[in-house]
């Protein structure tokens, strides 16, 4: 079985995500200290809150993400986890993120009911990403966000979906892979994606 | 594009599901884990518990059954009623509940909204609200309030707490307005006139919430049929449509009130 872990650095209940990774047919370690990175076979970075408390709790771990991300261990962000990866943030000033993808974390143009609160379609741009295979264009997924990525590098860009504006609803690179919304509360489409992603920890 | 989302609510009384025994396909329809995983297979897109127990020493059941709900659910899971404290909120979201609904103590203390909010998000801090019109002749006869034309007369709606047995005298379109400007993430809107008479939202209410409030709203209170949760979106511009009755006593399914929904062209999640 992979050494997976999720980070808790005070953000939100983890308990959900655990779940959706058993389900998806591995057990995780939830880890409070970042020696616990030390031999993980994968990173799990879950989050809700605000981008500035979250950024600030995270700092020990920081170097250890940055680190574990360069040497080829499959990391995936979620939701505020998926922010938290980009270069910086204008939630409530300007804050930097981990800058493992390049992009700023932008509010939703006013206009719509915010937060965008509820299930979602993907519209699926890079077909071949390990993430969604097996996921239908058009499928629903979970999302609670104030906020987007506006990201650099379009070619990271693996789904999009439409909330007024289009914004990019995962994201990857390589060992990389981020989801805008949440997939251990997404039903079965959820967990083909976490099942996909402890596939890629396993190969 | 984003769904409208359809939620069942079930009350919770000692750890037993009191509505909704009506299903003959379940082992054990009052048992909630049981009629939460039921509800989660038939498409429901997200699951509200109401704790209708009378004692607030009956809190650690509540607990073991969210606790137990929540492992088997993969959708969003609201929990309400009786939460007086950012120590019950705390409770509630440890044990597995992905947002909580308070009315009363928020009624009662409008800073705690803005406190949870800060502490845990505003993602998981839901005003419940519950109103009752209070029907007068002219406008100027309730200065300060919202007053609208019905077909019953012109009203005002007063927010009602402590499972409606108490008026407060306060203006529930106004307080909805400050809820979100303190931090709650969503509202929900009941209506005490219209609740369980499976007649219809109370639509010219919920519009006027949509309108004035900039964070999402589900409407609750009042479906007998699709074409009452139709128009709960279409006129009452609610985001979401909360039902008890309809589904518990199997009147109609969740899927068969989406695939209504969809026919008329509302979207929804349908797999």
């Amino acid at each position: 079985m992979p050494d997976i872990v999720v980070i808790d650095y005070g953000m939100g209940n983890l308990r959900s995500v655990q779940r959706g990774i058993d389900a998806a047919g591995s057990p995780t370690r939830i880890i409070t200290e970042k020696d616990g990175l030390r031999g993980a076979d994968a990173i799990i970075l879950p989050g809700v809150g605000a981008f500035r408390d979250a950024i600030a709790n995270l700092a020990p771990f920081k170097q250890g993400i940055c680190d574990a991300a360069e040497s080829g261990v499959p990391l995936l962000g979620i939701c505020l986890g998926l922010q938290l990866l980009f270069t910086r943030s204008t939630e409530g000033g300007s804050y930097p993120g981990l800058d493992i993808l390049s992009g700023t974390i932008q509010p939703f143009p006013k206009g719509r009911k915010i937060p965008q609160i509820g299930w979602n379609t993907l519209t699926i741009v890079d077909a071949g990403n390990l993430l969604i295979r097996g996921v239908p264009d058009g499928s629903y997924v979970y999302f609670v966000h104030s906020y987007y990525a506006q990201v650099e590098r379009e070619k990271e860009v693996v789904a999009m979906t439409r909330y007024g504006i289009d914004f990019p609803s995962i994201v990857s690179r390589r060992n990389i892979f981020a989801t805008q919304f949440h997939p251990e509360k997404s039903g079965k489409t959820g967990l083909r994606i976490l099942k996909n992603f402890v596939d890629i920890v396993k190969r | 594009m984003l769904a409208t989302r359809v939620i069942p609510c079930l009350d919770v009384k000692d750890g037993r599901v009191v509505k909704g025994v009506g299903f003959q396909r379940l082992r054990d329809a009052g048992d909630p884990v049981e009629l939460a995983a039921y509800y989660d297979a038939e498409g429901a897109d997200e699951l509200v518990f109401l704790d209708v127990s009378a004692s607030h020493e009956r809190r650690d059941i509540l607990l073991d059954v969210v606790k137990r709900t929540a492992e088997v659910l993969f959708i969003p899971f609201m929990v309400g009623g009786g939460i007086r404290s950012i120590h019950d909120i705390r409770e509630i979201l440890y044990h597995g509940a992905d947002k909580v609904a308070i009315n009363t103590a928020a009624v009662e203390e409008p800073f705690l909204i803005r406190e949870a909010a800060e502490m845990f998000g505003s993602q998981c801090i839901v005003a419940s609200i519950d109103v009752k019109r209070v029907y007068v002749e002219d406008e100027r006869l309730a200065p300060g309030k919202v007053v609208l034309d019905t077909p019953s007369g012109k009203c005002w709606w007063d927010v009602y707490i402590y499972g409606g047995r108490e008026a407060v005298g306060i203006d529930a379109v106004q307080w909805a307005e400050m809820a979100a400007a303190l931090g709650a993430g969503e509202i929900v809107a009941s209506s005490l006139d219209f609740d369980g008479a499976q007649q219809g939202y109370d639509t010219i209410y919920l519009r006027e919430v949509s309108k004035r409030v900039a964070v999402p709203l589900i409407a609750s209170s009042g479906a007998g049929n699709p074409q009452h949760i139709l128009e709960a979106i279409t006129v009452g511009k609610a985001d979401a449509v909360l039902a008890a009755s309809i589904f518990h006593y199997g009147t109609y399914t969740i899927h068969q009130v989406k695939e209504y929904l969809a026919t008329h062209g509302v979207p929804v999640r349908l797999e």
